[in-house]
């Protein structure tokens, strides 16, 4: 644990302070009981005030505000593997059609490879997903109002009948929440998508000619071959290319709250910044560093455990493959099966 | 994707019921005192306890939203929340896109915080928040303009050395200034002509309601009882 900044210790912050009125933070809980009211963890942390050292850090670092902090942990971790998949299933299909035999769908791929790689990703975040959302709710409303009259874009704003709205306005936050999560697990896995269709565009002409001339000779079809030949030699083509992505993805989650989705980053700089004592029962000063030092460690932890699957997928994609490691892995185990496919 | 989106629909159709009409309260949530986020995670601060008395004298029910500053505005167009209620001031430019209640603080002054006295505040580097009536006024005077998606980076910058002094609201430096090493500079100057709550400029009717509902409040005293609680600046 790096030696925190001590807390500020509140019997001297209190003295200048006396002549003004009551601070606000006292009244707070005069409130109607907000919906969420959760009891401390530790029951000492009622007045933190008086706590000092350890215990003063095991009631801040509970507080709910730092539970929503670890909560967006787990957000990021199930954006990743929503995301990945279906990035790569984009990537896959954006691929096939690229290199398709039919032009214009040939076109269709190499065009979003072209156009969504070109485009700056937080202009893609700013402007697609704006977009997204208002495309999706125009097609309800055109389904849900037909008899609506007025003009659905007035001026600057942008109108649809209530039921149209997505999700409804009167629907709880979580399900606001789930809606923006997957709008941005829908424009991760397009951006990315296009990145991956790139390199599987590659990796697949990166397979020898020979293996497809071999399987052409057996008198595969195009699709047979395709499939039974192609796709699983390419992998081990595409796998530095998509191992890059996906380390570039993993630190790509920021982008998320400029869809209003509290990630670790936005909460490490709302947590971090610093807090003065009208407004908190921990005030504290500029903290930022150690949180973002903690985003740090997980992100490097986090890396790190990405290297080593990714290493061993690779070993196992090597396999029987001709390639330099392929042909290491025959010769250091001669007694090993033999050709794929 | 088609079965997200179709997943996300379904989802919506299951809650559309639920006829209650809830008017969802757009702000930022990082601006103390006018609103930010307490130690238990929710909005705070004296734009929530504007909003909700706001709301119940409005009979609606109301719901909170955070949204970056950056995107306030678009996503208030895009109908993703009704209002923003998030400290933000009426400005003639703003009043282009939306438009605002009248006013629920009186006109507040601005003011520079630096770390100590003679900063050359004309020529200086001088922070402020991005899209703010501080940074066009920075512009204005001449001095160098550095900018920070919130307004906590501000003042960071000027403790960091990155910037000599930092423009904002007072109320808001207030708090920071008398908790820390930052001392008040320069003149106070006064911008924008107080702060409304923007709306959709074809909501013409919940814009009423509200603006109804502020009067209402400033009638009875009700509102400088919390401007005073929460020390934003002068009452009406």
């Amino acid at each position: 644990m790096p030696p925190f900044p001590l807390p500020p210790d509140p019997s001297a912050r209190a003295l200048p302070r006396q002549a003004r009125p009551l601070r606000p933070v006292l009244q707070v809980d005069t409130r109607p009981a907000p919906q969420m009211m959760r009891p401390a963890i530790f029951s000492f942390c009622s007045d933190p005030a008086s706590l000092e050292g350890f215990q003063w850090l095991s009631c801040y670092l509970t507080t709910g505000k730092h539970m929503g902090f670890y909560v967006s942990f787990g957000t990021v971790l199930l954006l990743l593997a929503i995301t990945a998949p279906m990035a790569l299933l984009f990537g896959f299909g954006g691929a096939m059609a690229a290199r398709a035999r039919f032009a214009p769908l040939s076109w269709v791929g190499k065009g979003y490879i072209a156009i969504v790689r070109g485009v700056p990703d937080i202009a893609f975040f700013l402007f697609f997903v704006i977009a997204l959302d208002q495309a999706i709710e125009w097609l309800r409303h055109q389904v849900k109002c037909p008899d609506w009259e007025a003009e659905v874009w007035q001026g600057n704003d942008f109108v649809v009948c209530a039921i149209a709205k997505m999700p409804q306005s009167s629907s709880p936050q979580w399900m606001h929440e789930v809606y923006g999560f997957s709008i941005a697990v829908v424009t991760f896995a397009i951006v990315f998508g296009a990145f991956a269709a790139n390199v599987l565009f590659g990796a697949m002409r990166a397979v020898p000619r020979a293996q497809i001339e071999t399987a052409e000779a057996y008198g595969m079809s195009h699709s047979q071959a395709f499939w039974r030949v192609l796709v699983p030699q390419m992998w081990v083509y595409a796998l530095p290319g998509l191992s890059n992505l996906w380390m570039v993805l993993i630190k790509a989650t920021p982008l998320l709250f400029l869809l209003g989705v509290e990630d670790i980053v936005y909460w490490a700089r709302e947590l971090g910044g610093s807090k003065t004592p009208q407004f908190t029962e921990y005030p504290h000063g500029d903290w930022r560093m150690w949180y973002f030092l903690a985003l740090l460690i997980f992100y490097l932890g986090f890396t790190r455990i990405s290297e080593v699957v990714l290493a061993r997928i690779s070993r196992r994609l090597s396999h029987g493959q001709a390639t330099l490691a392929g042909e290491a892995q025959r010769r250091a185990k001669p007694s090993a099966e033999g050709t794929p496919a | 994707m088609k079965s997200l989106l179709l997943g996300s629909a379904a989802l919506a159709l299951s809650a559309s019921f639920a006829l209650a009409d809830t008017v969802r309260l757009g702000t930022e949530g990082a601006y103390p005192p006018y609103n930010f986020i307490n130690d238990k995670g929710e909005v705070d601060g004296f734009e929530r306890e504007l909003g909700d008395e706001l709301c119940k004298r409005a009979e609606l029910t109301c719901e909170w939203v955070t949204n970056d500053w950056d995107s306030i505005i678009p996503n208030l167009l895009s109908g993703n929340y009704d209002t923003i209620i998030a400290g933000m001031s009426i400005t003639a430019e703003r009043e282009e896109v939306v438009d605002f209640t009248q006013g629920y603080t009186p006109p507040s002054p601005s003011a520079y915080a630096a770390l100590s006295e003679g900063v050359d505040l004309e020529s200086g580097v001088i922070a402020a928040q991005t899209a703010t009536i501080q940074a066009n006024h920075v512009v204005s005077t001449g001095a160098t303009l550095v900018e920070y998606p919130t307004p906590d980076e501000t003042v960071s910058a000027v403790n960091a050395g990155e910037a000599d002094a930092v423009l904002a609201d007072k109320d808001f430096l207030e708090p920071v200034v008398s908790s820390s090493d930052l001392i008040f500079v320069g003149e106070d100057v006064l911008l924008g002509d107080g702060i409304g709550m923007a709306f959709r400029e074809s909501d013409a009717e919940l814009r009423g309601k509200f603006d109804a509902a502020i009067a209402s409040m400033k009638e009875d005293g009700s509102l400088n009882d919390l401007i005073v609680k929460w020390e934003v600046g002068g009452t009406w």
